[in-house]
């Protein structure tokens, strides 16, 4: 059966408290999901104190300052600090989003903050990538052409490239994905929206040659027809892109290539 | 466990090549069902009040018979398209799995032939 609740050994205890550091009356309260491969306990919720005089806007830059300051054993990914390289995806006051483009004042209360829904975790807010990625990789994300390439680049009318806008700005962050029912249930075989976005990506690429086999391998009641229009991937996008809309696009043409 | 690498995994037995056809028959039977269903909530509540005699011979005409046939008909197959997918979410032990899908298939065939016979009865003795 699908999994209700969390595995007993899964399930957050307790957790340590940390006052902030700096003599700053403007503080905020940071719940921050904990867990370490290491030594065989349970994982917990630390409570750390940020003075926000201190510290930049975004939710990153505050964990970057606990990391920095107050507890170096915080573990979470983290590169551009911009919102084009995908890798601080975490779950922040209960939606999936990137740290550095979540202001922390867009935050009523105390700011909790859980790695990616439902994958498995390597460690404190970094979930295992693994699979998701073989999943990108089952799709062929790449240009396949059987005409003998160009002298030069392969043309596209302004109107065939307008059909790549809300589909390129992807970053492969998967808040997406994990905030999916059907992809928590069934991600084994469901291939979950970003992955379905991105082979939306090549199908309605006019320079691309394999939009038959494209489709043949997609269509199948798991890998696409898991989607049951839930909408969570285009509600928690923090590109605010629409992967249902582009999962809808491929449930369209496998009706129409039937005749 | 298992040493299988993750790519392998995920291509596993291959696409299904189908999907298409119960997607598309869900949405038809759905689309079927709106003016059914309106029809039958309006006759029936336009019955109010009437006897047992009227009712029959309203259900027993040609014209209210083919609809009622119809109506259960796309109802019973919309339920079973439905239920499907709620198992094949949710249940994924694979005996289990089977068993529940001809349960549910058997039920939906079955209810829908005692509504379509009970239709056919009125039709033809009521």
């Amino acid at each position: 059966m699908a999994e209700f609740a969390l595995p007993a050994n899964s399930k957050p205890k307790g957790g340590q408290a940390h006052p902030a550091t700096g003599s700053g009356s403007n503080t905020k309260t940071f719940k921050v999901y904990r867990w370490n491969p290491d030594d065989e306990a349970n994982p917990s919720v630390d409570t750390y104190q940020v003075d926000l005089d201190e510290c930049g806007p975004m939710v990153l830059d505050a964990l970057i300052k606990i990391k920095n300051e107050t507890d170096s054993t915080l573990t979470f990914r983290r590169s551009c600090r911009e919102g084009v390289c995908g890798s601080c995806a975490m779950n922040i006051d209960g939606t999936n989003t990137l740290a550095c483009t979540k202001y922390i004042s867009d935050v009523e209360d105390e700011v909790k903050v859980y790695p990616l829904p439902h994958m498995p975790v390597v460690k404190d807010l970094v979930p295992d990538l693994t699979h998701v990625y073989a999943q990108y990789t089952s799709i062929e994300p790449w240009l396949k052409s059987a005409s003998t390439a160009p002298e030069r680049e392969r043309l596209q009318s302004p109107e065939e490239r307008e059909k790549l806008d809300g589909l390129w700005e992807c970053i492969l962050c998967f808040c997406c994905s994990t905030s999916c029912p059907s992809y928590w249930w069934n991600g084994d075989r469901y291939l979950g929206p970003a992955i379905l976005l991105q082979a939306y990506r090549w199908i309605a690429d006019s320079r691309d040659e394999d939009t038959g086999s494209r489709l043949d391998n997609l269509e199948d009641p798991f890998r696409l027809y898991r989607c049951h229009t839930i909408m969570n991937c285009t509600r928690t996008c923090p590109k605010s892109l629409n992967p249902a809309k582009a999962i809808a696009e491929i449930k369209k043409l496998m009706v129409e290539r039937r005749g | 466990m298992s040493l299988r690498s993750p790519i392998g995994r995920v291509r596993g037995l291959g696409s299904a090549k189908e999907g298409v056809s119960h997607w598309w028959s869900q949405r038809m039977s759905a689309v079927a069902l709106v003016p059914l269903t309106l029809w039958f909530v309006a006759s029936v509540t336009s019955h109010i009040g009437a006897d047992h005699a009227a009712m029959t011979a309203w259900i027993g005409s040609p014209m209210t018979a083919g609809l009622f046939i119809l109506l259960i008909a796309a109802t019973f197959y919309h339920a079973y398209l439905g239920l499907q997918v709620v198992i094949e979410d949710y249940i994924h032990s694979e005996s289990l799995k089977i068993v529940s899908l001809v349960l549910i298939k058997g039920a939906c065939f079955v209810l829908a032939l005692i509504g379509i016979l009970s239709v056919l009865t009125l039709l033809f003795e009521g």
